[in-house]
């Protein structure tokens, strides 16, 4: 299914629409990069992800942290479309989430 | 840190999203080399898509100042431009639109003394002009030098562009017509018009196929001519194909050399059209 990128959806659309997908990482999991997003909206949260990932081996793991609920919900389907293998979509406090995500 | 500024990740980022740029192909764009013959019609908006891409180095080979009738067409210069050489009125459109991109202004007239030197630094030629002398040449110096060749023309409504990479198979310019028509012969761009919006389109598609290049992707116009008519608002593609007798890039070339044909003004088009009719394709 194509999902489409948040930049194309109209703000007034957009409000309370954002629904993030929980997903529990498996716990013996160990990233090989975090990436400390807060404070970046979309599309950029996921920009900065993939060119992140684009930096790492593939099979490495990468958990980046966003702290509004429109990055995680587009960001791990966005990397999911590009082939990577989300593994985990967590809420870590009142606002922040923790994305874990292995590159194709 | 990710390889580019946080100001570059933000300019790029629709670029960076694409699954066939990305990051690494955002690189590449900065870092290639890309030589427009003209900052006029063709080259304006092939100039500044190609500075708003962020191709790392525009080299501009442009003599002529600007004058008021160039700007129902020629984006790159503006009304408080008329009477500046047309290279300075480029260089600062594009340095105003990219500030990540290199200006290197070549303000001379092309010929068989100059061409070969300037066009040596670049990785992909892209022809904007108007004249058979200045066409014949840069063809013949592409195929010297092994580089490709991104050419358009326009004329009246009707538009064509192609690219022509004798070094990996491709026809020439000189494949589909081997010698200029004799002066005279074709009435002058001055005297037959276009309209304005035209060398946007194809400008434009020059600029989508030095992108695809310098990229590796996609499905590039060698081997085709891509014909627009703005009237009938149609598309429509020919084959053309590699002709091993061409005087230039063929088994046995005649052309050794570079050849300054006598300067004249005309129309860039297929001389014969009976000729090339039958291989018509729609699209
Ligand atoms: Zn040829």
């Amino acid at each position: 299914m194509y999902h489409f990128p948040c930049y194309l959806i109209p703000d007034t659309y957009k409000m309370n629409r954002w629904n993030p997908t929980i997903i529990n990482a498996p716990s013996d999991i160990s990233a090989d990069e975090t990436f400390d997003l807060k404070g970046e909206i979309c599309p950029y949260t996921f920009v900065k992800s993939k060119l992140m990932l684009e930096m790492m081996e593939s099979g490495q793991i990468l958990q980046v942290i966003v702290d509004n609920d429109e990055s995680a919900t587009n960001v791990p389907k966005s990397l999911t479309n590009e082939g990577n293998t989300v593994l985990g979509t967590e809420k870590i406090n009142e606002t922040d989430w923790m994305i874990t995500v292995r590159k194709k | 840190m990710l390889g580019f500024t946080n100001e570059q990740i933000y300019r790029y980022s629709r670029h960076i999203i694409l699954p066939d740029v990305g990051g690494a192909g955002q690189k590449k764009l900065l870092k290639a080399k890309v030589l427009l013959i003209g900052a006029g019609g063709l080259g304006s908006p092939t100039a500044m898509y190609l500075a708003a891409a962020g191709v790392g180095t525009l080299g501009i080979v442009e003599f002529d100042t600007v004058d008021l009738s160039n700007l129902q067409r020629q984006l790159l210069h503006r009304t408080q431009d008329v009477g500046r050489p047309k290279i300075d009125s480029a260089q600062d459109t594009i340095n105003a639109l990219n500030p990540d991109v290199r200006v290197v202004k070549h303000k001379v007239v092309l010929d068989s003394t100059n061409v070969m030197d300037i066009i040596k630094d670049y990785d992909i030629i892209v022809n904007g002009t108007d004249n058979f002398p200045t066409r014949y040449l840069v063809n013949d110096a592409c195929v010297f030098a092994g580089k490709p060749l991104v050419d358009g023309s326009i004329f009246m409504f009707e538009g064509q562009a192609t690219v022509y990479d004798a070094a990996h198979d491709g026809p020439c310019y000189r494949c589909l017509f081997p010698t200029p028509p004799p002066p005279g012969e074709v009435p002058s761009c001055q005297e037959a018009g276009v309209l304005g919006v035209l060398p946007g389109i194809i400008g434009s598609i020059q600029a989508i196929e030095v992108i695809k290049l310098i990229l590796g992707k996609g499905d590039s116009l060698k081997g085709r001519l891509l014909l627009f008519d703005a009237m009938a608002m149609e598309f429509r593609e020919m084959k053309i194909e590699k002709d091993p007798h061409c005087p230039v890039c063929g088994e046995h070339p005649t052309i050794t050399e570079l050849i300054d044909y006598e300067q004249f003004c005309g129309v860039p088009f297929p001389a014969a059209p009976e000729l090339l009719e039958p291989e018509l394709v729609l699209v």
